[in-house]
């Protein structure tokens, strides 16, 4: 078992979510950083969905009740573990007594403390994903806190070492470009609004969340007025408001939206934006046309 | 009678379908049927809307469809479009599920003013139908009930509340909605109700599932 001892400013527990419920208006929601939960379960032989603690820029310090094998991706975050600094994506093995405590984040966002067995919370609606929006899921973490860790699965993998993939792994203030494809809108947007998109360099804002990143810099412009019927979202659109200033919905996104998508950024590009902070730099760039068709 | 249904992938792993036409929700529910009855191995999951289904594809590791599999749905929703028999929301023959309110909402004089009936007509008139929920979206349990009275269609506000209570009953062009938790939001308030449209703890968790049938049962305020 694992007690909280200090959530830090937000931390959560989440799995790859709960797909296959848009019909009651229940989104995926799931880790914000796919590929890094994915990477810590199979650093420490789990299966891809096992729940993890996502950690919001640090400040987690929790105290091991057991023998436990751990590992922390995403974010890049000084770290101890019994007083002694411990490196990310490195399989470490905690003792019954051990404190690990994280810093502040140095680069990135979010960071995954995964143990081996993966975390057992009640699981709502098929999921042990916290949904910042729908408000549903295991409650955000507070001091106090007791998780119960699963039983691992069989002998399985745990890999020594593992690095994470450059594509991936959380900017190191380095400019951000993600890839985007067009949406179906077309038709609600001026001449030039996807250029000046692809174009435009844009800045994360303070409101920004695991629902969305909301985006400072070029503003498109839209054809015309009047209201768009609510339609069907997806993680990675690119929604344009009345004010120009484009959105890029994350893992807890509403079901519908009722504003026009100029363009979808591509998984690893969500992944990606996950790990951005308010003020850092991003640009979108047009993905390789592969598999899109034409007209 | 074919339907005129533009389908197009909508990034890597989903599918979007456009209805066309004056009229398109008989349509989105037909579609939304077929394909669900076809339960096509690629489909993770469907989102009806007002005039949209959007298709998602389950995803491999790297967040994209299997490939080709876009292009086969996109050619699945062509191969159904001729043979879709449009079908009324209020043919799908749900339970009906009857939600008590108090018409006292901060919107019923404005919505009064706009339809030039009284605050009692707009009440008796929006209880006097049964309504159908056509899809389910916004936010858990927000069910979209078809069956308005043409007479109380009304537009959204110009500025939406930044913060609307859970059991607010409110109207918004052709649809009534009961809201499920506080949230903002911009349709306007006629009523609230007691009811719980949402509760994890509940099997189903929506009280009012797409199809379900809907009457709204006038109570004086207490």
């Amino acid at each position: 078992m694992i007690e909280v001892l200090q959530p830090g400013p937000a931390a959560y527990v989440e799995d790859l979510g709960r797909p296959g419920l848009a019909s009651l208006g229940v989104g995926r929601s799931g880790a914000a950083d796919r590929g890094a939960l994915v990477r810590v379960n199979r650093l420490l032989g789990n299966p891809d969905e096992a729940a993890a603690v996502e950690v919001t820029l640090g400040g987690l310090q929790v105290r091991f009740r057991g023998d436990h094998v751990v590992a922390l991706t995403g974010a890049r975050v000084p770290a101890t573990l019994a007083g002694v600094p411990v490196a990310g994506d490195t399989v470490l093995r905690a003792r019954p007594g051990d404190v690990l405590v994280l810093g502040v984040a140095t680069a990135g966002l979010r960071t995954y403390l995964g143990v081996r067995g993966g975390l057992v919370v009640s699981p709502v609606l098929g999921s042990r994903s916290w949904d910042v929006l729908a408000e549903l899921g295991p409650a955000p973490l507070r001091a106090g806190d007791v998780l119960t860790v699963g039983r691992p699965s069989g002998p399985g993998p745990v890999a020594e070492r593992s690095r994470p993939p450059a594509a991936t792994g959380p900017g190191a203030s380095v400019r951000v470009e993600v890839d985007v494809e067009p949406g179906v809108r077309e038709e609600w947007f001026g001449a030039g609004a996807w250029e000046t998109l692809v174009g435009g360099s844009y800045r994360v804002t303070p409101d920004s969340n695991r629902v969305a990143l909301r985006l400072d810099g070029a503003t498109l412009a839209r054809a015309g007025g009047g209201e768009l019927p609510s339609e069907g979202l997806v993680r990675g659109a690119v929604q344009v408001p009345p004010s120009g200033k484009p959105v890029v919905f994350l893992a807890d996104h509403p079901v519908t939206g009722g504003y026009p998508v100029v363009g979808v950024v591509t998984s690893a590009g969500v992944d990606r934006l996950a790990q951005l902070r308010p003020g850092d730099a991003l640009r979108f760039r047009a993905a390789r046309a592969g598999r899109r068709e034409a007209g | 009678m074919g339907a005129a249904l533009t389908a197009r992938p909508f990034g890597r792993a989903a599918v979007m379908v456009d209805v066309a036409g004056d009229d398109p929700l008989p349509t989105v529910v037909a579609l939304t049927r077929a394909l669900r009855e076809r339960a096509d191995p690629e489909v993770a999951d469907l989102v009806p809307a007002a005039r949209t289904v959007l298709v998602l594809l389950h995803e491999l590791p790297d967040g994209a469809a299997p490939p080709g599999a876009q292009t086969r749905l996109v050619e699945v929703v062509r191969s159904l479009a001729p043979h879709l028999a449009a079908v009324a929301p209020s043919d799908a023959g749900g339970p009906i599920v009857e939600i008590p309110v108090v018409y006292d909402g901060p919107d019923l004089d404005d919505v009064a003013r706009l339809t030039g009936l009284t605050t009692a007509e707009v009440a008796a008139r929006h209880a006097a139908r049964l309504y159908t929920a056509a899809f389910v979206g916004f936010a858990p349990g927000f069910a979209y009930l078809v069956g308005l009275d043409p007479a109380l269609h009304v537009p959204r506000l110009a500025d939406p509340r930044p913060h609307v209570d859970a059991g607010a009953v409110a109207v918004a062009g052709e649809f009534t909605a009961v809201y499920p938790a506080p949230s903002p939001g911009g349709w306007r308030l006629i009523g609230r109700s007691p009811v719980r449209m949402f509760d994890v703890a509940r099997t189903p968790p929506g009280l009012v599932e797409p199809g379900a049938r809907v009457r709204f049962v006038p109570e004086s305020a207490s």
